[in-house]
């Protein structure tokens, strides 16, 4: 007797089973999942850009070393993302052209500019620590191939994280110039980081179906307090001055109170109007179609390659 | 035969020039990162770049060692100028497209094969343990970029047009990686230097074998352009240094 394959992929989903490739499952679910594993591949791929930006300039042997693998790992990550994407039946090349043309989505915070060598360090710190936060709580997101690759990406993330806080302690503790990068890095990045969360839960488009199917463990505004939090006692231990005035402890609650975050800017950025919007897609669209030769080049290699061997065979 | 000090001085040099070699490669390398023709190739060149990275910092690490001086690493990579670095200038060339890139490593990984396999024997125990950690490496290395040089050689026309291209710009650097200056030549004599003059034959016949099989030519013409191991740079790498150096040099005497 077969169970009907909707109540069936409920009885998982409720029972905290994986979702595996081959089962089956809704529609909603499989588009839902492409959307936001490919958007996050795209991130880690676009990403590469504004910390690329430094590798050439980091400003220690030992600094370049440690970007350049970090810079890898992140194409590490956008490789592992693609597959788990291409297991709900979407091909690499068509979410390239849906990165190209807009179709799908990258985080935000890379469209704000590396304006200076603590923003690597801010960025190390902050985007891949709020990264993590978003990506420990991921780890129990329902879609099996999903939760393994962030289990394998999360550790690689810490790594980032730890690395790029030390960076800022090596700033933060250094000369009185190097102390000003740092907060100036700070006062930057900190904003943008609490908004790649994602929107409050009340205007969030696809938190309510997302946390009902366990794709989503844990709502927008829940995670990103949990970041607010961790936050506080690393920016203490740096002595740089708190970007968040109204920053307070709530006994109450257990949580810092914090101020209101200028949505209105985050949607103008989202929108087009940051700094390196149409920096990072000309980029991508730049390398790929500059590539494009070696990638016929070696089809060619390899159709030449086995006519001869089909030939030797025959 | 040279006295201790100036033998020192000597092998101070030349892990100098070995690390230029390798810092100024690696560079160009790294600016691959996001500029590859795909993601795995992205992370390969990645990879490479950061054997050269690594490859620098323990070359530049003994100079500081020999020296004694309380100069470190760094100081030797950032606060030296153009007319300062030795590297043989093939390593500092613009990146170029990707069959200029590869074609490049093929050139240098070839020679490299040979050469750290050299500079593992030598009496230098430093120099050499760096050599064998980086002979592996350079091992994997030449078997990527040959594997690439075959590809793009034998694949449609305008990746062999390129290819060729790329050859016939290249050829005229690699006669300075076989010559030897005097101070070369001196630490040869003490067992610490290779005798490049002596990897020319084995290099031809290695490259002559896989440009044939990538159906590339050897360029007829006879230019040759050397200096960089006196320090006669081509104009490439006073830009190069000015990116590398500007933050290190912009906050002068601090910790990173
Ligand atoms: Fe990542
Ligand atoms: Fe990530
Ligand atoms: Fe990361």
């Amino acid at each position: 007797m077969s169970m009907d394959p909707e109540k069936n992929f409920m009885r998982k989903i409720e029972a905290e089973e994986k979702i595996e490739p081959k089962d089956w499952m809704p529609d909603a679910y499989r588009k839902n999942l492409i959307r936001q594993i490919q958007q996050h591949a795209h991130s880690e791929v676009i990403g590469m850009q504004p910390e690329g930006n430094w590798i050439t300039r980091a400003p220690s042997l030992r600094r370049k070393a440690v970007l350049l693998s970090k810079v890898q790992d992140e194409a590490g990550h956008g490789l592992y993302l693609y597959s788990s994407a291409e297991t709900l039946g979407i091909s690499r090349a068509e979410m390239i052209e849906a990165l190209q043309t807009g179709a799908a989505k990258y985080a935000s915070i890379f469209n704000y500019p590396t304006q200076t060598w603590g923003d690597i360090g801010a960025i190390g710190w902050l985007v891949d620590g709020a990264a993590i936060v978003n990506q420990v709580s991921l780890q129990r997101t329902s879609y099996g191939p999903y939760a393994r690759g962030m289990i394998r990406i999360c550790k690689e993330e810490s790594f980032h994280q730890r690395q790029g806080y030390e960076l800022m302690i090596a700033l933060a503790h250094g000369s009185a110039e190097q102390k000003k990068m740092a907060q100036d890095s700070l006062n930057r990045f900190y904003w943008p980081a609490l908004m790649m969360f994602g929107p409050h839960d009340s205007e969030s488009a696809h938190s309510a179906k997302s946390m009902e199917w366990k794709i989503k463990r844990e709502t927008n505004d829940d995670l990103r307090q949990k970041f607010i939090d961790q936050t506080v006692p690393q920016i203490e231990y740096l002595g740089l001055e708190h970007p968040d005035k109204e920053l307070k402890w709530n006994e109450e609650r257990g949580h810092y109170d914090h101020g209101d975050l200028d949505w209105d800017e985050f949607y103008n950025v989202i929108n087009g109007n940051g700094h390196c919007n149409r920096q990072r897609i000309e980029h991508h669209v730049k390398a790929h179609e500059e590539g494009a030769w070696v990638r016929d080049a070696i089809t060619a290699y390899n159709e030449k390659k086995s006519a001869k061997k089909s030939r030797h065979a025959a | 035969m040279m006295s201790a000090t100036d033998l020192k001085q000597a092998t101070l040099e030349y892990a100098l020039r070995l690390g230029d070699d390798s810092v100024v490669l690696g560079h160009r390398i790294s600016e691959w990162v996001s500029n590859g023709p795909f993601l795995e190739e992205d992370i390969a060149l990645g990879n490479v770049a950061l054997d050269y990275i690594g490859r620098a910092r323990m070359f530049y690490g003994y100079a500081a060692e020999l020296a004694g001086d309380g100069r470190t690493e760094d100081d030797f990579a950032y606060m030296r100028d153009a007319r300062e670095y030795k590297n043989l200038l093939i390593n500092e060339l613009p990146k170029g497209d990707f069959a200029y890139t590869q074609v490049r490593q093929l050139l240098v990984d070839a020679f490299n094969t040979g050469f750290l396999a050299e500079l593992v024997k030598s009496k230098d125990a430093t120099l050499a343990a760096i050599a064998a950690k980086a002979s592996k490496e350079t091992r994997y290395h030449l078997r990527r970029s040959r594997e690439w040089v075959l590809r793009l050689g034998d694949g449609t026309e305008e990746s062999h047009q390129r290819a060729q291209t790329a050859v016939d710009a290249l050829w005229g650097y690699t006669f300075e990686m076989f010559e030897l200056d005097e101070l070369e030549q001196q630490l040869v004599d003490a067992g610490i230097a290779v005798d490049t003059t002596r990897l020319k034959a084995q290099w031809e016949v290695e490259i002559k074998a896989i440009l044939s099989e990538a159906t590339l030519e050897i360029p007829a013409g006879d230019w040759a352009v050397r200096g960089g191991r006196v320090g006669y740079h081509t104009e490439n790498l006073g830009h190069l240094l000015t990116d590398m150096q500007s933050v290190y040099r912009a906050y002068p005497g601090c910790q990173w």
